[in-house]
C-alpha cells in the first residue's frame, strides 16, 4: 500500500486537487430558489485578491488619467473654437427642440397621474471610473472605483449617456464589480421602442448583448432602438441600450429568434460610468424645473411670435431690404413660426374675413359678390362700420390669445371706398419703396386668421377693450380718421404710421 | 533529440527569489486586469497562463506544478464572476503536466518553449472548454482559428516572458 501511494504519489495529490475544486464548483453553483438572491456574500478570496489588486489599478488609472488631462487639456486644443461654436449652435438647437417637446412632456405627465401610473426616474448617481476588468474573455466584468463607502449596492444600475452598461455584482469597500449586459450571466428587460417588442436583454457568448427568445416579426428591423423597459425591476424605464443590429435563429428554441444588439455605450472602451443609487416615482426637482424652463421657452417663443404678427414695427429699418438678401418668402421661412394657409387667389362669400358681420347684413338681402363686385347691394351709411365694434367676437377655444386681426379687405358696397391696404406683413416687410409692390402684390396679411384654429362665438361685448386682441371678426377701428384700421400694439407702444396701399378700385380683383 | 535534457546543468533545478513566487503570479493577474480594460485584445492573451507554465517547468515537480497552478487559477477566478476553480482545475492540470514534460525536455530552448507554450495554451484552452460547456453548463463558442491564434499569440508572448523571468532566477551549482 505504501509503494502505490509512493509511486503514484504525484498523481494522487492532482486527482484531490481537483476533486476538491470540483466540490468546490458544486457548492457555489447552486440552483437559485424564487425569492432568493442569486449568489451568496462574497467569498473571502475574492475580497483579498481585489483589495490586492485594486489599489495599483487604482494608481496605474489615475496616472493615466493625469497624463491625458495634462495632454487635452493644454497641449491638444487645436480645434477647440471650432468645436464650441458647433456645440453652441448644437444647444441651441436643442433649446428649440427642448421647448417644442415640452408641452408632450407635460401632457405625458398628466396622463400618468391620470392613470396612476408609477414611473422610475432616475434621482441620484454617483459618478465611478473604471479601473479594471476581468481580463477573461468568458467573464465580461468591470471594476470601478467606488464601493459601499460610496453609497453603491449590489444590483445597482450602472450607465452611462449613451447607455446602460450593466449592474453591481459584488461591492467592496472601496471597489464594485460591475456585470456587464454582454455577459451570458446578465440580464435586462428591454423593449423596442418602435415595434414595443419586449424581451429580455443578455450577452451571448461572443460577448455580444442580444434579446433572447423573440417571436419571428417581420416589423423588426436594423438600427430600430432599444430602450428598458422597467420590468426587471433594476433599470429604470426608457433608457437607452442600444440598436438592433440583425435577427438570428435560435438553435435551442426554435422557432424563436434572437435579436443582436449594439449596445450604445462602447462596452469595449469605458472610461466613466455613473452608478443610479437612488430612483423614484417623482420627476426629480431638476429635471421639473428644465422642464419648467423649456415650457416657459416655449410661452416666449409662442408670445414672440404673436406679438411679431401683430407688430409690423418690430423691424429693424436699417435691415437691407429682402431683394438685397437675396432672401425669398420660402427660405425665410423658420421652423418656429406657424403655418398658415395661403390667401385665395379669387376671394368669395366663403373667404375668411370677406364677409361682412352678420349684424350688418339685412335678412333676405343678397350678399355681395366681393370677388367681383357684382351685385352688390347697397349699404346704408348706419350698417357701414363704425368706430364700435358690431362683429361677434372668435375667441379660440383653448383659450389662447387669438391671431391679430390683419385688416380685412373690407368692401364697402355701393360707397365705392378704396379696399383698404393690407399691413405689410412682420419680419418681412420692408421699408424701401422698391419692396412695396411685392408686399402688396402677395397680400398675406388678408389671409383669414388660422381658420385651422377651432373658434368659439363669444358673446358681443359690449365695448372694445383697449389693448385686448382683436378678434378675427371684421372690424373698423376708428374709421373717422383715415380709412383703414388702426392697429394698436397690446404693449402700448406707439404704433408705425400707418401705411396704406395705392387705393384700388372696386371690382379691379 | 536536441531538445530532450542531456546534460547535468539542464537537469538542475533553478532557485528563484521567494517573494517573487508570490509577487510574479500576482502582477501577471493584475497586468491581465488592467490591460485588458484599456486593450480588449489582451484578454486573448492569458498571462497567469504562462506564469503557470513557466514555474512549472522551472520546479519539475508535479506536485508543485499542480498547487502552483491551483493557486494562481483560483487567483485568476477571484477577479471573474466565475465560481472559484473554473481557472484553477485548468491550471492544475497544466501545472501537473508541464511540470512532469520540464523533467524530460530541455525548458531553456526558445523553440521548445514556443511549442510548450502553444501545446499548453490550447490545452488549458480545451479543458477550460470542458469545465464551462459541461461542469458549469454555460454558453461557450469554440472557434478553432481564434483558438490557434490565442495560442500562437501566447506562445510567442510566452518565449519573451520566459527569456525575462530567466534573469531573476538562481542557479544552484
Amino acid at each position: 500500500m505504501e509503494s502505490f501511494f509512493s509511486r503514484y504519489r504525484n498523481a494522487l495529490v492532482l486527482i484531490a486537487v481537483l476533486l476538491a475544486q470540483t466540490l468546490g464548483l458544486a457548492v457555489q453553483v447552486r440552483r437559485t430558489l424564487p425569492g432568493q438572491p442569486d449568489r451568496g456574500p462574497v467569498r473571502l478570496i475574492r475580497y483579498w485578491m481585489v483589495s490586492l489588486v485594486a489599489p495599483p489599478e487604482r494608481v496605474a488609472h489615475g496616472t493615466g488619467s493625469v497624463s491625458r488631462s495634462w495632454w487635452m487639456n493644454y497641449v491638444d486644443m487645436v480645434h477647440v473654437r471650432r468645436q464650441n461654436r458647433e456645440l453652441q449652435a448644437e444647444i441651441d438647437r436643442m433649446k428649440l427642440q427642448e421647448a417644442s417637446l415640452a408641452e408632450d412632456a407635460l401632457e405625458g405627465q398628466r396622463l400618468k397621474q391620470l392613470l396612476d401610473f408609477k414611473g422610475k426616474y432616475v434621482y441620484q448617481t454617483v459618478a465611478a471610473q473604471v479601473i479594471g476588468a476581468s481580463g477573461a474573455d468568458q467573464s465580461r466584468v468591470l471594476y470601478i472605483d467606488k464601493g459601499s463607502h460610496d453609497g453603491i449596492k449590489a444590483d445597482m444600475p450602472v450607465i452611462t449617456p449613451d447607455g446602460i452598461v450593466g449592474k453591481t455584482r459584488d461591492v467592496f469597500p472601496h471597489t464594485s464589480q460591475v456585470l456587464m449586459i454582454s455577459d451570458p450571466a446578465s440580464g435586462a428587460g428591454v423593449v423596442l421602442e418602435t415595434t414595443r417588442i419586449r424581451g429580455v436583454l443578455r450577452g451571448n457568448a461572443m460577448g455580444q448583448p442580444e434579446i433572447v427568445n423573440v417571436m419571428p416579426d417581420e416589423r423588426i428591423k436594423a438600427g430600430e432602438k432599444v430602450v428598458t423597459s422597467g420590468g426587471d425591476q433594476i433599470f429604470p424605464r426608457g433608457l437607452p441600450v442600444g440598436t438592433v443590429e440583425k435577427m438570428v435563429d435560435d438553435p435551442d428554441h426554435e422557432p424563436m429568434q434572437d435579436v443582436l444588439i449594439k449596445p450604445g455605450a462602447n462596452l469595449a472602451q469605458l472610461e466613466e460610468v455613473l452608478v443610479v443609487t437612488s430612483t423614484g416615482d417623482q420627476m426629480p426637482k431638476q429635471d421639473q424645473k428644465d422642464l419648467d424652463q423649456a415650457e416657459l421657452d416655449n410661452m416666449q417663443q409662442r408670445a414672440s411670435d404673436i406679438l411679431a404678427e401683430r407688430l409690423p414695427s418690430r423691424v429693424d429699418p436699417n435691415a437691407p431690404p429682402l431683394e438685397q438678401q437675396g432672401a425669398t418668402s420660402d427660405n425665410l421661412a423658420d421652423v418656429t413660426r406657424p403655418m398658415r394657409p395661403l390667401q385665395a387667389l379669387h376671394p368669395d362669400r366663403y373667404s375668411p374675413d370677406e364677409t361682412p358681420p352678420a349684424a350688418d347684413l339685412t335678412p333676405g338681402a343678397h350678399s355681395p359678390d366681393v370677388s367681383s363686385g357684382k351685385n352688390v347691394a347697397p349699404m346704408s351709411a348706419a350698417q357701414m362700420p363704425a368706430a364700435k365694434p358690431r362683429g361677434p367676437k372668435l375667441v379660440p377655444s383653448d383659450g389662447s390669445v387669438p391671431p391679430p386681426h390683419r385688416t380685412p379687405a373690407t368692401v364697402l358696397p355701393g360707397t365705392g371706398a378704396p379696399k383698404t391696404a393690407a399691413t405689410p406683413r412682420t419680419t418681412v416687410a420692408p421699408r424701401t419703396p422698391a419692396a412695396v409692390p411685392k408686399t402688396t402684390t402677395a397680400p398675406r396679411t388678408v389671409t383669414a386668421p388660422r381658420t385651422t384654429t377651432p373658434v368659439q362665438v363669444a358673446p358681443k361685448p359690449s365695448a372694445p377693450k383697449p389693448g385686448a386682441p382683436k378678434s378675427g371678426a371684421p372690424k373698423a377701428a376708428a374709421p373717422v380718421k383715415h380709412k383703414g384700421p388702426e392697429i394698436v400694439p397690446s404693449d402700448g407702444s406707439t404704433p408705425p404710421p400707418h401705411k396704406t396701399a395705392p387705393a384700388t378700385p372696386q371690382g379691379a380683383l | 533529440m536536441a531538445l530532450m535534457s542531456t546534460s547535468r546543468r539542464e537537469a538542475e533545478r533553478s532557485g528563484y527569489p521567494t517573494f517573487l513566487y508570490f509577487l510574479v503570479p500576482l502582477a501577471a493577474v493584475g497586468i491581465e486586469s488592467f490591460a485588458s480594460l484599456h486593450f480588449p485584445r489582451m484578454a486573448s492573451l492569458d498571462l497567469p497562463l504562462l506564469v503557470t507554465i513557466y514555474f512549472a517547468l522551472m520546479l519539475r515537480s508535479p506536485i508543485a506544478g499542480t498547487f502552483t497552478g491551483a493557486i494562481i487559477g483560483i487567483l485568476q477566478d477571484a477577479l471573474t464572476r466565475q465560481p472559484l476553480g473554473t481557472f484553477g482545475i485548468c491550471k492544475a492540470i497544466i501545472g501537473y503536466l508541464a511540470a512532469s514534460l520540464g523533467v524530460q525536455i530541455d525548458t531553456e530552448n526558445p523553440g521548445a518553449r514556443l511549442l510548450i507554450c502553444i501545446g499548453f495554451t490550447l490545452a488549458h484552452n480545451g479543458i477550460y472548454w470542458l469545465v464551462v460547456r459541461h461542469l458549469l453548463a454555460q454558453p461557450f463558442h469554440w472557434n478553432w482559428v481564434h483558438e490557434l491564434v490565442r495560442a500562437l499569440i501566447d506562445g510567442v508572448i510566452g518565449v519573451v516572458l520566459f527569456g525575462l523571468l530567466d534573469l531573476a532566477k538562481q542557479r544552484d551549482y
